[in-house]
């Protein structure tokens, strides 16, 4: 995936390992590379050792084995204070023991900057995050989110050129979220500045980034654009953790004209993309989005096989109608409807055909 | 607010106003909780408050003199001490009267001892004529001027006279003005002569050593409580109890070893002779002087000064370092920018334990001080036990209370006594 020689690159990962024990691997063999400017999510469940790279971007630890490098020099032998990367911490890492202001003229002071300088940057970068009236106060006599705003304006004050967050809105209520996701994005696309942004939270992963890096034991499982990543998963883990899916388990019988024939396990087959699937006989786990399943009879291909589905249960959510079916012993299996006009509401117990457009389906690794 | 506007106030369900119903509540909450700590109230009560506050009355209280000489100060009350001339007669046949009774009572030697603190040397008169003047017959044997100064020529001294009616009063200011070096003398409070000041130059000391262990207790115990707060738990545990371990020993115990460690031909000296650092000749003189006091306090008081410095730097959260490294701050920067400003309070906390403990520390500087090194608890130990000038003893003890709470003040207009966090 990682080209060494990509000029473009600004940040890069190559061949990088991390073991704290010595025993266990917790970053195993990191390829990265991400170009100016670019807004890149790293995505993952606990432990999968998002923050572990992150630390070894910021300094914080060492790459066990590999390099990194900043904007083509390789940073493993710079200390942190020199990387000149802003970080968002997840707790914020306010200093308690300054005000608002103080904690922005550090990293200024630091850099030796003259007085009005310095307190023209901090006046800026807090009307940046709508912040400048409290400029006075301590960060305890904040609220959440605004401490949240405070600590991106710390990041950015010192005009780094690449910002790392570590899960900076774990700690806000939802609206709030939404709201900071929304400020954020926008920040750094007018400051232009290069973002690694950690999460675990998908929805977050997908509205935000320009990229996002699926991570799972230590690897980057998949590495894509929001849309792709969500329409074209690489494997069953991508799938899986990324949104609503439903898989059926069986094996392949031929593959054609870039169509795999799937016999799933009770016999009846179903039209798939292959992705991770190459010769007849392998097994695979096939996966479709809830919402790319069709039960109307009048708008399915023609020609295309169907699957007998019986309705157990139909959920009214307002926007949309969740309906989970019993499908080729499935019992989970769901699908989603909008809520429009014409649409047909099933009851439980109801027997129904379903099925979908075959590049919808894709028969991943098993 | 709601938008019914009422005229009178909010009543609660029973039709009481919700004011009144709320502080019956509260002021039953305060009195279960009051009962709560009775115990402990009265205890400290009456072991504490009440033994300070007799100490505090004790260091004023003088009704000693007007108890058992009633007519001589009577009669004294028309003299003028400044006339330099003897009291009348008539003075002098109310002290035989009240001499002659004193001694019955035997009481005469205890004004006596008093009279003495403030003028060495009317203990022996008193002692000498209290068995004679019990002899006397009042009404017939006068005049009694000749008689007593014939039993000691101490009764024709005016400086005698003049102390009687000087400490005559009921309150004395007498023991506050010895305990920083004064007396009263002819002309009000004076500086007594050179070479009876004792008392200011201990308490000089005394606050001097204690400000130099508190300091010498925050340079070696800082590192130590960040180390423990910076180990995994397991390890932290393992090296607090080594933090604790002087704790379970006796105090007199670990003041003894440092006389072992210390001392001239002690381990200490004799292996830097050993080495070679140090001339055999030349011993260092470590033990029974300020070093020695300093150094044995230091170690006993240590642990005070570790114990709170851990509990807050333990609650420092390192993303705080992390976060000012990654600002550009150098290691030593963000040390003495963001770390070390959070642990003033831990530092306060212990520095005030440690300065007032050490303050009124008495067994280790009696021990290891020789005279050099010792405090000022020690003289009120003295005076307390040995001199029996419990007067005295009081007016220093209550002097070193004022000093203790006064520092407590400046520091609470400099740091601020809410920026002290014991955990
Ligand atoms: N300082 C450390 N010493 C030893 N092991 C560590 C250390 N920090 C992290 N690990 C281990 O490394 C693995 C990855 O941790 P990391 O913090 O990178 O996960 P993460 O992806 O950030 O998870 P989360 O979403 O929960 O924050 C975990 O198994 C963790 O136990
Ligand atoms: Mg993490």
């Amino acid at each position: 995936m990682a080209d060494a020689s990509n000029v473009d690159a600004f940040v890069e990962f190559e061949r990088v390992q991390k073991s704290y024990d010595g025993e266990n691997l917790v970053v195993k063999d990191l390829n990265l590379t991400m170009p100016k400017g670019e807004f890149l999510t790293m995505l993952g469940p606990s432990g999968s050792g998002k923050t572990t790279c992150l630390m070894m971007l910021a300094g914080f630890e060492t790459a066990t084995h590999g390099d990194i490098r900043l904007d083509g020099t390789s940073i493993n032998n710079i200390p942190p204070h020199k990387r000149g990367i802003g970080m968002v911490f997840q707790n914020y890492a306010l200093f308690p023991h300054m005000t608002i202001a103080e904690n922005l003229s550090f990293p200024l002071e630091v850099r030796k900057m003259g007085k009005s300088e310095r307190e023209e940057k901090v006046k800026r970068a807090l009307d940046m995050v709508e912040m400048g009236a409290f400029g006075g106060r301590r960060p305890a006599q904040l609220s959440g989110g605004q401490q949240q705003r405070i600590a991106l304006a710390r990041a950015l004050v010192f005009e780094p050129e690449l910002v790392l967050m570590d899960e900076p809105l774990g700690a806000l209520d939802k609206q709030l979220r939404e709201k900071m996701q929304f400020e954020i994005t926008h920040l750094a696309h007018r400051l232009g500045i290069t973002v690694v942004y950690v999460t675990h939270d998908q929805t977050e992963a997908l509205t935000m980034s320009d990229r996002v890096a699926v991570f799972d034991d230590g690897r980057i499982q998949q590495i894509a654009p929001p849309d792709q990543l969500y329409e074209s998963p690489e494997n069953s883990f991508v799938a899986q953790f990324i949104g609503e899916n439903n898989t059926l388990e069986g094996t392949v019988k031929e593959i054609n004209n870039g169509i795999a024939l799937v016999q799933l396990d009770d016999g009846e087959l179903i039209d798939c993309k292959p992705v991770n699937v190459s010769q007849p006989g392998e097994r695979t786990r096939v996966s479709i989005r809830p919402e790319r399943v069709e039960y109307n009879k009048d708008r399915l291909q023609a020609g295309v096989h169907t699957l007998k589905a019986e309705v157990l249960e139909f959920i009214y959510m307002g926007d949309i109608f969740r309906t989970r079916l019993r499908v080729a012993g499935n019992d989970e299996f769901i699908i989603k409807t909008r809520n429009a006009p014409d649409q047909v509401r099933l009851q439980p117990g109801q027997q129904i055909e379903i099925g979908w457009l075959p590049e919808d389906c894709r028969a991943l690794d098993a | 607010m709601t938008d019914i506007s009422q005229s009178g106030p909010v009543l609660a369900a029973d039709g009481t106003p919700l004011k009144r119903s709320l502080s019956r509540a509260l002021r039953m909450q305060k009195l279960r909780a009051l009962m709560l700590i009775a115990p402990l109230l009265l205890f400290i009560l009456v072991t504490f408050i009440l033994p300070v506050a007799d100490m505090l009355f004790r260091s004023v209280e003088n009704r000693i003199v007007q108890d058992t000489l009633p007519r001589t100060v009577e009669a004294l009350a028309d003299w003028d001490p400044a006339s330099g001339q003897l009291p009348e007669e008539a003075v002098f046949a109310a002290m035989a009267a009240d001499l002659q009774i004193a001694a019955k009572e035997k009481t005469h030697t205890r004004v006596a001892k008093r009279l003495n603190y403030e003028n060495p040397g009317v203990s022996s008169v008193f002692r000498k004529s209290g068995r004679k003047v019990g002899k006397w017959d009042l009404a017939t044997d006068g005049p009694f001027r000749e008689k007593l100064i014939e039993i000691d020529d101490g009764w024709g001294d005016v400086e005698l006279w003049r102390t009687i009616k000087t400490y005559s009063g009921s309150f004395t200011s007498g023991y506050f003005l010895n305990a920083v070096d004064m007396q009263l003398g002819a002309e009000g409070p004076e500086i007594r002569p050179e070479n009876e000041r004792i008392y200011n130059t201990m308490l000089v000391r005394t606050m001097r050593m204690s400000l130099i262990i508190t300091f010498s207790c925050i340079l070696l115990g800082y590192p130590v409580a960040w180390i423990l707060a910076n180990l995994p738990a397991r390890k932290a545990n393992l090296l607090l109890i080594l933090v604790l371990l002087p704790f379970w020993t006796s105090l007199l115990v670990r003041t003894s070893a440092w006389k072992i460690l210390l001392q001239q031909q002690g381990v200490i000296n004799d292996t830097l002779v050993w080495i070679g650092l140090v001339d055999d000749a030349n011993r260092l003189v470590l033990i029974n002087n300020e070093l020695g006091t300093i150094i044995a306090m230091t170690h006993i008081l240590l642990p005070f000064m570790i114990l709170p410095m851990y509990s807050v730097m333990q609650t420092i959260n390192p993303s705080y370092l992390r976060a000012a490294k990654s600002l550009g701050a150098t290691d030593w920067t963000a040390f003495w920018r963001v770390y070390f400003p959070q642990t003033v309070p831990g530092i306060g906390a212990g520095s005030i334990l440690v300065f007032i403990l050490a303050v009124g520390y008495y067994i280790t500087p009696a021990l290891v001080g020789g005279t050099k090194g010792t405090f000022i608890s020690n003289l009120i130990a003295y005076h307390i036990s040995t001199s029996g000038n419990w007067g005295l003893g009081a007016a220093l003890g209550a002097i070193l209370l004022a000093v203790v709470l006064l520092l407590y003040w400046v520091y609470d207009k400099v740091v601020g006594i809410d920026n002290v966090k014991l955990g």
